[in-house]
């Protein structure tokens, strides 16, 4: 299965990301449009600066979610086959339980309906917005596999060029 | 790749666009597609960079920051970079209005003996306006006088900007006085607002948007003096018939594309290249054959009937055509991708001004005071890179609509008084009164790739045509125009509604045309935007109303530059609804969004209408029209 994954290195921290985030869930998915709905449309991921390093966060979509585990409603579920993990805003009934547990703090809240928020992994998308929006590519989707062969073909380089030179 | 119509509507772009596919070149379509999405702070007006403690941005949604690092809001933000942006787009048309008159000056002293005045009647006219005696003087002499009044307006000094003040009506002085944006000096102004949006001046929005007026009055002086002095020296132009499109090109030919926006070495390259033509033919080609693209283009096609071959966004599909020999470039709306296309081609992109260098093109630098021989050794390097083009490259989009254009105020004028001698504006009032034509409306502005290249434009004019809406275009909206067959008597009688048709042939054929005039009138390029200002100053005076009670509207339906949010402003400041096709970057502010689209009404008459659906667009430019009748009780 395709995870969104980040190259940390690679954020400038334009949070490009967080604004697609927030269009995607808007009634419109259009900006111009989007930022005058009620309830505002809110982004589902999170851009950190710790130890100067700007670092996204977004659902690690988790195989064994905390999160879900917590949910006393049913209101998180997750995919048997996907793993996705889904928010259902009727079951929920802002208990928090979810955000406690959440090893990344990406639970956030939708202040109107005082209920959970978090990444759907933009179910009527091929690519999750947040990705599409990342003007670096420091956001990915992708195998885990594929995005382990690209770190490694980049730290591969980085050997090959130290090989070269002390060759 | 998308349905072609979604990239552009004009059929020669859609086969060279398909060309590009083919030979893997980048486009600004396909530029684009790698920039979405684009950044949504950028897109709202929100992202601050003006102090280095940013950049900082306001997050829309509410959640994230609501102030800059210093305090700004939103609205001080998107205000001061509206402003930037109008005193950018100032800066461009009066820098070159300042060439102009710096050319005029060198003339008049004996440096620049390539020059001449051509109108000197429309010389004397301007001498007069601003107060200059011309009895007993000769033309070097008026010629000199109106040059230093023209380079004095760009300093700060105690009186109004000349060619602001002695070219609109009394009211729009007063209605500019009252709100204390009456500017003294063009570059001063400009440099003004550059210090009111500096890092912790200005932080009141209003204020702010006021200076952002203040600015594009400045523009409009820029233009109309670009306008004035081009005229001077190279002829004020007259009604001609020509072609558009890329299908003007030559296979035989030595092709040599004028782009950019000055007339300054346009048209000395179309004088001298008369004389090159046996040059060209030595080096086996049938002569050379010269075509325009953007406003340099509306330049030369309005005084010479030099076809226009694209516009704007597709700028760089006429080297794709694989025909173009040397492409000659000076300032505004290049864009640096052509040196790339250039490459793949025998093509010679030419810069020739010192402060607009482009990588990769062969720099020729353009002096007035040698300003046949620059021209003469830029045909030359033309005719040499066509003796090295692929015959094999070749591809000319098969497409031509023939076009006219040279509708000058003075032309427009002179049409009119062929109906009525001892009052020419008389039958233009008489058939807006009477309801034959419901109103104006003038078109302006660029192409942008975020629109199908051209929908806008035809869009909107055939739906205002049909309901009597006379129609008036500069820029590359007027090449959208000419490369669809709008500016013919034919599209009259195929678009125009009944009683703007009976109009257009009636002057028509006063004027000695054998059927109507045209569907819409070209004005010539962005700068000769004070064009239609002029006739709409005069019917204006005539009827002793102001601007903003007129049924007049302007409509940029694919608006790009700077320049297009200066023109913009000024015409809502004449009192002008002014419809935008593209949302400007503005809604980050619903308070700045909210002065602009309805709060400017109550103070200048005119306002903005942003709408990116053209039928809908034509809808809200009727029903301004409307809206003016009513007022006047018509």
């Amino acid at each position: 299965m395709k995870e969104i994954f980040v190259r940390l290195d690679r954020c400038v921290g334009c949070h490009s990301c967080e604004l697609a985030c927030a269009v995607e869930h808007s009634r419109s998915k259009n900006i111009f449009e989007a930022i005058f709905e009620t309830p505002r449309p809110r982004r589902r991921l999170y851009v950190e600066y710790v130890m100067a390093r700007k670092m996204p966060f977004l659902c690690r979509h988790c195989e064994d979610a905390p999160c879900v585990r917590a949910c006393r409603t049913g209101a998180l579920a997750q995919d048997p086959l996907t793993r996705i993990v889904t928010h259902n805003p009727d079951k929920c009934i802002g208990c928090w339980m979810c955000t406690m547990v959440c090893p990344y703090g990406v639970i956030g809240r939708e202040w109107e309906r005082r209920i959970a928020l978090k990444c759907d992994r933009c179910p009527d998308r091929e690519i999750p917005a947040c990705v599409e929006a990342c003007p670096t590519k420091a956001l990915v989707f992708m195998e885990e596999e594929e995005f382990a062969r690209l770190t490694r073909l980049e730290a591969a380089e980085e050997v090959a060029k130290g090989y070269r030179i002390a060759g | 790749m998308k349905a072609l119509e979604e990239y552009s509507w004009c059929p020669a772009v859609q086969e060279m666009l398909r060309q590009a596919e083919k030979l893997d070149i980048e486009t600004a379509w396909c530029r684009y597609e790698a920039q979405l999405p684009q950044c949504g702070f950028g897109e709202l007006g929100t992202c601050c960079r003006n102090c280095m403690q940013g950049p900082c941005r306001i997050d829309p949604f509410g959640e994230g920051p609501q102030k800059g690092v210093c305090g700004a809001t939103a609205d001080t933000i998107v205000a001061r970079n509206l402003a930037r942006a109008i005193a950018g787009g100032a800066a461009a048309h009066s820098g070159h209005a300042k060439h102009l008159a710096h050319t005029l000056l060198l003339w008049a002293e004996g440096k620049a003996p390539d020059y001449t005045v051509k109108d000197e009647a429309k010389l004397k006219a301007i001498a007069s306006r601003l107060g200059i005696p011309v009895e007993g003087k000769d033309i070097p002499e008026i010629a000199k006088e109106v040059a230093e009044k023209a380079l004095e307006d760009f300093s700060e000094k105690e009186t109004p900007v000349a060619w602001l003040v002695t070219n609109v009506t009394k009211g729009r002085v007063e209605k500019a006085l009252q709100y204390g944006v009456v500017p003294t000096g063009i570059d001063s102004t400009i440099s003004e607002v550059m210090h009111q949006t500096s890092y912790g001046v200005d932080a009141d929005p209003l204020n702010i948007l006021l200076g952002g007026v203040k600015c594009a009055l400045v523009d409009f002086a820029g233009c109309h003096m670009a306008t004035d002095l081009s005229d001077v020296l190279f002829g004020t132009p007259k009604p001609l018939v020509t072609v558009a499109n890329m299908g003007a090109l030559k296979p035989e030919a030595v092709n040599i594309a004028l782009h950019g926006h000055n007339p300054v070495l346009s048209d000395i390259i179309v004088q001298v290249a008369k004389e090159m033509e046996e040059e060209a033919k030595a080096a086996g080609a049938s002569g050379i054959n010269l075509v325009g693209i953007c406003c340099t283009g509306n330049e030369v096609l309005m005084r010479h009937g030099i076809p226009p071959v694209t516009h704007s966004v597709s700028q760089e599909m006429v080297i794709l055509t694989g025909a173009l020999d040397a492409m000659v470039v000076d300032y505004q709306c290049v864009m640096p991708s052509l040196a790339t296309v250039a490459e793949c081609f025998h093509t010679k992109l030419i810069t020739t001004i010192p402060i607009a260098k482009i990588t990769g093109a062969t720099h020729i630098e353009f002096r007035e005071e040698a300003a046949r021989e620059t021209a003469r050794q830029i045909i030359r390097a033309g005719i040499e890179a066509f003796k090295k083009r692929d015959p094999a490259k070749v591809r000319i989009p098969n497409y031509t609509h023939k076009a006219f254009a040279g509708f000058s105020t003075e032309a427009i004028i002179w049409a009119l008084s062929q109906v009525n001698k001892e009052d020419p504006l008389k039958p233009l009032i008489d058939n807006i009164v009477a309801g034959n034509i419901l109103g104006v409306c003038l078109f302006a502005g660029c192409n942008n790739v975020k629109v199908p290249q051209d929908s806008g434009f035809l869009t909107i004019a055939k739906e205002l045509a049909r309901n009597n809406v006379l129609l008036l275009a500069t820029g590359c909206g007027a090449g959208a125009f000419a490369r669809h067959g709008l500016l013919t008597p034919e599209a009259t009688e195929e678009y125009a509604g009944d009683g703007l048709k009976a109009v257009l042939t009636a002057v028509g054929k006063a004027a000695g045309l054998e059927g109507p005039l045209p569907l819409v009138l070209h004005m010539g390029s962005c700068v000769d935007n004070s064009r239609a200002a002029d006739v709409a100053v005069a019917v204006a005076n005539k009827l002793g109303v102001d601007i903003d009670k007129l049924p007049v509207v302007a409509s940029a339906p694919e608006a790009t530059a700077e320049k297009a949010i200066a023109i913009g402003t000024w015409a809502v400041t004449a009192g002008l609804p002014t419809h935008v096709g593209v949302v400007p970057p503005v809604l980050g502010s619903p308070f700045v969004a909210k002065v602009l689209t309805q709060d400017v009404k109550d103070i200048f008459g005119g306002y903005f209408i942003v709408e990116t659906d053209p039928k809908k667009a034509a809808e809200k430019l009727l029903d301004a029209i409307r809206e003016r009748r009513k007022g006047l009780g018509i």
